[in-house]
């Protein structure tokens, strides 16, 4: 906090020896971001993304960890899809713009398979790898009691991958929402991204760092308090962290 | 009389068709009640015999039967103990005992009677909303088997269970078992590699060679119960065995160390190195 302080402090300093019209200080970007609430663009905005936000990211996480679960254990869909998703992941997800563009006209189903691309994989992968390193011992064990089928994964498999598939899940939340904001600032109407734009048109730098300032708050709120305290949850419930 | 368990002319090959047994033809027969110890080298397939009957892994030839019918996948009436707890690590001990009686079906009122009796018997009454990671070795393993009995199975199969315990946690458990199998006159199947564990418990130590593994003797111990890990009876039973062993585990020790080892006079010469692998 006294760091945050800090660096609020020099970037006062230094935004007085510069141009204040390109690098406004923190007063301006205050004022700007108040007015902008005021005036609901803001709020708006934020709504709209986080609502896109939600629906992109649920259906990542669902589709994501089913198929990471298969991958890990279904042998024809790892000899069929396993190589697709290594190759995929190497595309930002920017990438699929265009072709979204094309496929699905601007609207909210480009951008949703934007962020749907964007974090899908990472959240499949986290989840095939978390599955893949269950000890052995464990589903052995749960055969001896009688676990098979589809108790043996809801029971024993996927709460024994929960600790990997949370970690994935925090890091697809990331990419989802970067994903989400390069779509909006490239083209897609209302959120955050938009704003952003607007305020380049507008040459309106205060707007401009005032929601940058909004992105880091977010992220960093969304993180740490949903995402680190689940995973800490999760781990220490799991006895993977001592303390 | 149809035994218990019936192991007729088992064989288990890891590799394919005519890759070398890991276990060669084996019988055996383990009667209602019997409290058996397994008793061999690192290698010799002890773990493997004891999977074959959990119907963990299936034979490469012959017939494993329990109660006449053949095994197929594992079953309710067998429960298995492992060196590590293999407790689920998300669980609390409590719902982790509970766990295979909810496999099972048993009505939720009745769980609960079960799994605090099953608690209670093995000390673990007041530990019941610890995770696993809460608990020491010992007490990992005391859960352990209260959730290997709370399905009152007919036969215990245990994996060196205590292998991985300090000696005195180990000899408390011992009596604990002890105790409980006179209560309940399960079968059990024990795998062990330590003599004197064997000595203390077994009402009979079938000890097994390598190389293939097979059955190399069969031994009926007639000592009183409950007996104490120092009787000078388990002490002399215990010397028995580990003179029959010590042939086998030359074999396996010469073997394996090419042949710069010459066999010392006196004790086990692997004993205490086997143990270094327990805890992993
Ligand atoms: N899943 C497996 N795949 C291939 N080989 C195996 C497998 N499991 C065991 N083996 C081999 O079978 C033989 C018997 O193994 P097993 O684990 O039954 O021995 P053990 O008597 O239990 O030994 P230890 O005292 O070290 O536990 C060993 O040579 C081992 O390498
Ligand atoms: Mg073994």
């Amino acid at each position: 906090m006294g760091f945050l302080a800090l660096l609020v402090a020099i970037w006062a300093v230094a935004s007085r020896s510069g141009d204040s019209f390109l690098f406004p200080g923190p007063a301006d970007v205050a004022l700007a971001l108040r007015d902008n609430v005021r005036s609901g663009l803001l709020p708006r905005a934020v709504g709209k993304s986080l609502a896109r936000l939600a629906v992109g990211y649920s259906v990542s996480l669902v589709v994501g960890v089913a198929l990471g679960v298969a991958l890990a254990r279904v042998r024809w869909v790892k000899d069929t899809l396993g190589a697709v998703v290594l190759g995929l992941q190497a595309i930002p997800s920017v990438c699929w713009l265009p072709l979204a563009l094309l496929w699905f006209g601007l609207g909210e189903m480009a951008i949703q398979v934007v962020v749907v691309l964007g974090s899908l994989l990472s959240i499949t992968l986290a989840t095939e790898s978390a599955v893949n390193t269950i000890p052995p011992l464990l589903v052995r064990a749960a055969r001896t009691m009688g676990a098979t089928g589809p108790r043996l994964w809801m029971r024993v498999i996927l709460p024994a991958a929960l600790p990997g598939i949370v970690s994935g899940a925090r890091l697809g939340w990331t990419f989802a929402w970067r994903s989400l904001l390069a779509g909006e600032l490239l083209f897609i109407s209302g959120g955050l991204g938009q704003v952003l734009e607007l305020g380049r048109e507008l040459h309106d730098m205060a707007l401009v760092l005032g929601v940058m300032v909004v992105i880091v708050a977010l992220g960093l709120a969304s993180d740490h308090l949903l995402f680190g305290r689940l995973e800490r949850r999760v781990r220490r419930s799991w006895g993977l962290d001592r303390a | 009389m149809e035994p218990l368990i019936a192991l007729r002319g088992v064989t288990k090959s890891w590799g394919g068709a005519g890759s070398p047994l890991a276990l060669a033809p084996v019988d055996l027969e383990i009667g209602e009640g019997q409290f058996v110890c397994l008793c061999g080298p690192s290698g010799c397939g002890k773990t493997t015999l004891l999977n074959l009957i959990a119907g963990l892994e299936s034979p490469t030839s012959g017939a494993v039967t329990v109660r006449g019918a053949a095994v197929r996948g594992p079953g309710p009436e067998r429960t298995v103990m492992f060196q590590e707890s293999a407790l689920f690590p998300w669980l609390t001990v409590q719902r982790n005992v509970e766990f295979p009686l909810e496999m099972a079906g048993v009505p939720a009122a009745e769980r609960a009677v079960r799994v605090e009796r099953y608690l209670k018997m093995v000390h673990l009454w007041r530990s019941r909303d610890a995770h696993p990671h809460e608990l020491s070795g010992g007490m990992r393993q005391r859960a352990a088997m209260a959730r290997a009995l709370v399905g009152e199975p007919s036969i215990l199969l245990m994996d060196e269970p205590f292998a991985a315990l300090d000696a005195q946690t180990r000899d408390v458990l011992h009596g604990e078992l002890e105790r409980i199998w006179l209560e309940t006159r399960k079968t059990v199947v024990f795998v062990t590699h330590n003599v004197r564990e064997a000595a203390r418990l077994g009402d009979r130590v079938v000890m097994m060679g390598t190389r293939p593994g097979r059955i190399t003797r069969d031994l009926a111990v007639k000592l009183s119960r409950p007996r104490e890990a120092n009787d000078q009876d388990v002490t002399t039973l215990a010397a028995v065995i580990e003179r029959e062993l010590k042939i086998e585990i030359e074999k396996v020790i010469r073997e394996e160390l090419d042949d710069a080892w010459t066999p010392a006079g006196g004790g086990l010469p692997g004993a205490a190195g086997r143990d270094l692998g327990g805890g992993i």
